[in-house]
């Protein structure tokens, strides 16, 4: 269809040619552009139009892509073969896929490289303009169109019976509001979100342990600059190990106890100079665990947030908003550590339900 | 402009006229590498025997006596005569001979300029002397002492210890031991040509900002473990090709934006160019 409109040919430098802009069908305002068009550069003849050597040679070099095409193809082939892939060595995989994939590139490469250079300095070269179609239909079409619509109005009484289509805009307008109440399912199946957020496994009485072991941690093996990283006791039994994990995952570290700025109500939180704060950064919840024994400071990797562990884990640096809370914790009559309670705030990064003053 | 080939076959400077010269210009260099490789490779032989790794027992007389040699000579500036310590460098007693023979074997002690953090470098002393100066650290005040060899071998279970790796370590020193970036011009170094001696030594004993991670919470197996998975990591193939360091997406991300988009970009120029 395009190609019977298609404007010849225009010869460099007319400006007599058609423009766009020179009869905007419709418009009642004539527009003006102050922009002339300069017109076509001057024709400019390639080396290989005026050299016929030069054109002989592009030849042989097109002629010669084409062939480096046949033979990385030949190569992709032969290197299946020459290469194989062989069971339990993943070189040989490796090798295998670099080989045919090299092969297969200067095959595909190359006749693309040689197409293009064949088009740009071999075939005919002159410039040519082709003009947009006026994309307003004739008078004709248009009362066409606005024909059918009215007919279709009156067939279907679309505007005359308004209460039957009133209805079926409300009854469009009401259907997607069963798929957002679904989405509640991607929260837990009892209680709210905000609840789920604001308590860990973490209880009165449980102990620390190892992760990933279970193996409960001796006040006594942690030992000053030492980091444990901490899971509660049973962790590993549980149906939903790996959420409850997100959450009650701990971080263990002990300083020198004079190096402790403690607050007066946190003053039993910690187990001569061993501090448990939680490992979910108050940021987005990446886990903090970069540990800097000489500085005592806590580095998040994932934006830089970094906590002073001397000072409750206060935000020295980065994107966090609060601290890192702290778990409370002791020893048991075996001299095993436990949790003191739960934490007293929510881990984690703030969400909406998250109420201000826990810090308070 | 693909393929720029102009005549310049009479512009070709005739290359015979040098043959008249008595020796070929390419003798001197010859004679300059044969010279280097000589004393190069008499160099090699002659650290690696007298550096080779010596058992020395740690208790003897006079390996301590030695080491307090030593230790007075390039040590006690800044760590004192007593190993008490001094505003320069940190008290000693107790760091036992696990913590020197990590930081002067690995060369970071003696430290080569005030810095964040000492780096590790060519060791300064022979593998003998590091030991001897072992010996009379520990011999001052009992602590970590050499890692049994037994650990040291790579027979650990490497599925296991690469999940140890992953809770303990990877933080820090990256998923494939590749090392990171801390704070303030500090970082987790390298793991990958580590010894597996100074690997063990470092977890046994927190160099620097590195945590401690002691017999009772990374057991002496739990360390063979993650030293075998570590070494495992290192000699395996790598499927994926060019590792550009193990970095993760920074390096793979940066080597894609300048080559792979500097090659869109390169085609996308000569498509639209106009043919010469």
């Amino acid at each position: 269809m395009a190609t019977e409109e298609h404007t010849d040919v225009v010869p460099a430098g007319d400006r007599t040619a058609q423009s766009p802009y020179s009869n905007p069908a419709g418009s009642a305002v004539v527009r003006s552009d102050s922009f002339q068009n300069p017109g076509m550069p001057p024709h400019r003849a390639r080396v290989t139009d005026t050299d016929p050597k030069a054109a002989k040679r592009a030849e042989r070099i097109i002629v010669g892509l084409f062939y480096i095409s046949i033979v990385g193809a030949v190569f992709a082939m032969a290197a299946y073969f020459a290469f194989p892939i062989r069971s339990n060595d993943l070189g040989s995989v490796r090798l295998n896929n670099l080989m045919v994939g090299l092969g297969l590139s200067f095959a595909l490469l190359a006749i693309g490289v040689g197409a293009v250079h064949w088009g740009k300095v071999l075939m005919a070269d002159h410039e040519g303009v082709d003009l947009r179609h006026p994309q307003r239909g004739d008078e004709r079409t248009r009362a066409r169109a606005v024909e059918i619509f009215r007919l279709a109005d009156e067939e279907s009484g679309f505007s005359r019976r308004s209460i039957i289509r009133n209805a079926m805009i409300a009854a469009f307008a009401f259907l997607p509001f069963p798929a957002i109440f679904l989405f509640r399912d991607l929260g837990p199946a009892s209680g709210t979100p905000a609840e789920a957020y604001s308590h860990t496994m973490w209880k009165k009485g449980l102990r620390l342990t190892k992760d990933p072991s279970g193996v409960p941690i001796k006040a006594s093996d942690v030992t000053i600059g030492s980091v444990f990283h901490v899971i509660p006791e049973g962790l590993n039994d549980k149906e939903d190990a790996l959420e409850e994990k997100a959450k009650a995952a701990v971080l263990l570290m002990r300083l020198d106890p004079r190096q402790l700025r403690i607050s007066p109500e946190r003053r039993t939180w910690n187990y001569n100079g061993i501090v448990a704060y939680s490992k979910i950064c108050t940021h987005v919840g990446c886990p903090v665990a970069l540990y800097e024994q000489q500085t005592h400071h806590l580095l998040c990797p994932c934006h830089q947030s970094q906590f002073d562990i001397t000072n409750e884990a206060a935000v020295i640096f980065g994107p966090a908003k609060r601290p890192l809370p702290q778990l409370p914790i002791t020893v048991d009559s075996e001299g095993y550590l436990i949790a003191q309670s739960d934490f007293h705030e929510p881990v984690g990064p703030s969400f909406w339900e998250r109420r201000g003053d826990y810090n308070a | 402009m693909l393929f720029p080939i102009r005549a310049r076959a009479d512009e070709r400077p005739a290359r015979s006229r040098r043959r008249s010269g008595r020796r070929s210009p390419l003798a001197t260099v010859a004679l300059v590498t044969i010279g280097l490789l000589l004393t190069g490779g008499a160099y090699t032989l002659f650290t690696a025997s007298s550096g080779a790794n010596a058992a020395i027992d740690l208790s003897s007389p006079q390996a301590i006596a030695q080491g307090k040699k030593l230790f007075q000579a390039n040590c006690a500036t800044c760590h004192g005569l007593a190993l008490q310590g001094t505003v320069a460098g940190p008290s000693l007693i107790g760091v036992g001979a696990a913590s020197v023979d990590f930081q002067v074997g690995t060369g970071r002690m003696p430290m080569a300029r005030d810095a964040p953090q000492a780096e590790a470098r060519q060791p300064v002393f022979t593998d003998t002397q590091t030991k001897q100066l072992a010996a009379y650290v520990a011999s001052v005040a009992a602590g970590p002492g050499l890692p049994p060899s037994k650990y040291l071998t790579l027979t650990g279970d490497a599925t296991r210890g690469a999940e140890l790796f992953r809770i303990n370590c990877a933080m820090c020193h990256n998923v494939a031991g590749a090392g990171g970036a801390l704070t303030e011009g500090k970082y987790a170094p390298n793991l990958q040509d580590t010894t597996p001696a100074h690997i063990y030594e470092a977890m046994l004993t927190g160099p620097q900002n590195m945590p401690v991670f002691n017999d009772d919470n990374i057991t002496p197996q739990d360390k063979q473990d993650i030293i075998t998975a570590l070494k495992t990591q290192a000699q395996n193939e790598d499927v994926g090709g060019f590792t550009l360091g193990d970095l993760g997406p920074v390096a793979e991300g940066l080597f894609l934006w300048i080559f792979g988009l500097g090659a869109i970009i390169a085609f996308t120029v000569w498509l639209t160019a106009r043919a010469n």
